[in-house]
């Protein structure tokens, strides 16, 4: 316990100090994650804007349904399609992710302390950097014309424009570019408490680099690779500027679809039930990651 | 690390890394070459100019916007890094019941989607009646940097000899001297460094500005979408490379002070 000093003080000090930061969260996140729901249940405006007296699970079914000229519901799966785009996306943009992640973790543990420390800084920069910049760099290298498109003619691989900007592909490595250090960083904070003796005895009771791999370095590495997924699939999902910059409207992602329901849709209800969908689904993968992972290092096997 | 390094025997991880840091890094270096440009179509590289620097720091609309911007991040930071503070003093002390719980409420901006709290802070603005501009913006900057400015000052005061006070308390300080000459000096860099980061992270918001921001409080970031929107040119290049120079000057700033003495 460092704070010895103010051991002899009483209980309601540590409140008053903590207080006002738990106070000001409240009212302007929790109350508004509330309301929001509340709001989801609520009859649309006809400008924009929500009737308040109005309750109704309207925003829920239009999810799925539309309704007819004749008032008969009609099944609707563009914004299932879209959620389910969304989810295959993020899920994608995990996988490339890791695949790249681990390795560089990897090799990033295996180095001279000090060196490492400046890969870790040189890994999180970029995180700190405008994520609306980093993905307009993008545009700048995918477009046709680009320096990859240009590149790529130069070197005579294609004859014709690449054409991958504004499709889902550009959408994934948009994603993985912005998410890649939370894969990186937690991956390798386990790895970096790795016993490597553990390997090299593996090694030497005749394992290859597969079944070391499988049953020495994955195992201890999971708790990591689990806290880099859940990390790089959440705000995967819930992107906006990503899908907005580099993605066409053929791949349009939750976080627009959202925008739109407070922008031209003028549909607020129904913009405040995807979001609680949203918030639902990543909440879900957080008590999933809780329940599987958070165990105290000693209690893993 | 005990034995031979073992990563000889992982064919690949040298050149995937390698390849990663070429990924992270490309995009940024691209983009700052290309601000020098001074070709008017903006991915052609002809001579190395300044010109668009200077277009974009003539622009009325531009240095508007990055008032805003660095009014927000100024007053959200000042606020944020106070309770981020006296929370972090509150925690550091002994544990007590429902300490997870207030620790997963400081945490709640980092993990809640951005585009969902956007939306919340929207619709509860638009209910309590205040009108959306450079206040709304502020309150919604102030939540998401408390945590930001709040880890660093934690980490800080958990690294601290909790022999230190006690020494200053059997050197008959009272709390407030202890606090004052000894938890204090200790803390700054800490401080400085979580206000830092809490400064940037303002600075380079966009989703949650974009939903609360109104007509009139128009940020920097929010502008350049809206440049980015009608087209690539040359100027966004430039105020973009300026975005990008600024936030890595205060994150390598904030490094250096958050590795002062430890």
């Amino acid at each position: 316990m460092p704070m010895g000093w103010f051991r002899r003080s009483k209980t309601h000090r540590q409140m008053a100090l903590i207080g006002p930061a738990v106070l000001f969260l409240a009212v302007l996140m929790l109350i508004p994650i509330v309301l929001m729901g509340y709001v989801s249940f609520l009859e649309r405006g006809e400008f924009g804007g929500v009737r308040w007296s109005d309750h109704t699970v309207d925003a829920y079914v239009a999810f799925l349904f539309e309704r007819d000229f004749d008032g008969s519901l009609q099944l609707n799966t563009d914004y299932l399609q879209i959620f389910l785009r969304s989810f295959w996306l993020s899920i994608g943009t995990t996988v490339l992710t890791l695949l790249v992640g681990f390795p560089t973790a990897f090799y990033m543990a295996l180095q001279p302390p000090r060196y490492r420390n400046l890969l870790i800084f040189l890994v999180t920069i970029p995180f700190w950097t405008n994520l609306l910049v980093r993905n307009y760099a993008w545009i700048l290298l995918l477009r046709n014309g680009g320096l990859i498109d240009s590149a790529l003619a130069w070197l005579g691989l294609t004859d014709a424009p690449i054409s991958v900007l504004y499709t889902p592909f550009a959408v994934a490595i948009g994603l993985s570019y912005s998410y890649l250090p939370f894969m990186v960083l937690p991956i390798y904070a386990s790895l970096e408490k790795l016993d490597f003796r553990l390997v090299e005895a593996a090694f030497d009771l005749g394992a290859d680099r597969r079944r070391a791999l499988a049953r020495v370095i994955i195992p201890l590495a999971a708790p990591g690779i689990a806290a880099g997924c859940i990390l790089v699939f959440i705000p995967s999902l819930g992107a906006y500027v990503t899908p907005e910059l580099l993605g066409g409207g053929k791949s349009l992602m939750i976080g627009s679809l959202i925008q739109n329901q407070f922008g031209a849709a003028r549909n607020w209800p129904f913009g405040a039930a995807l979001a609680f969908a949203l918030l639902g689904i990543v909440l879900l993968a957080i008590v999933i990651y809780l329940l599987r992972f958070r165990r105290s290092p000693g209690e893993m096997t | 690390m005990g034995g031979g390094n073992p990563l000889w025997r992982f064919v690949g991880v040298r050149p995937t890394a390698l390849f990663f840091f070429v990924y992270l890094y490309l995009p940024i270096i691209v983009l700052l070459v290309l601000s020098f440009n001074e070709n008017r179509t903006a991915t052609i590289w002809t001579t190395f100019s300044t010109q668009w620097y200077a277009v974009v720091l003539d622009n009325d609309n531009i240095m508007r916007a990055a008032r805003n911007s660095v009014i927000v991040a100024t007053s959200a930071t000042i606020i944020a890094t106070i309770l981020a503070t006296l929370a972090a003093l509150g925690m550091a002390r002994a544990r007590f019941r429902g300490q997870d719980a207030i620790s997963a409420t400081i945490a709640m901006p980092l993990v809640v989607p951005e585009i969902v709290t956007a939306v919340a802070t929207l619709l509860f603005f638009v209910l309590i009646g205040l009108k959306l501009g450079l206040l709304t913006v502020f309150l919604a900057h102030t939540v998401f940097c408390i945590p930001f400015a709040y880890l660093p000052i934690r980490a800080r005061l958990e690294g601290m000899d909790p022999a230190l006070p006690e020494a200053a308390a059997d050197l008959y300080a009272n709390e407030w001297q202890a606090f004052r000459r000894v938890i204090l000096p200790l803390l700054w860099p800490g401080v400085a460094s979580g206000a830092m980061l809490a400064f940037i992270i303002s600075l380079d918001d966009f989703v949650i500005t974009y939903f609360v921001a109104g007509a009139g409080a128009t940020t920097l970031p929010v502008y350049i979408f809206g440049m980015i929107r009608i087209g690539i040119t040359p100027e966004v290049n430039a105020i973009s490379a300026l975005m990008l120079l600024v936030s890595i000057l205060f994150v390598s700033l904030s490094y250096l002070v958050g590795r002062l003495r430890r």
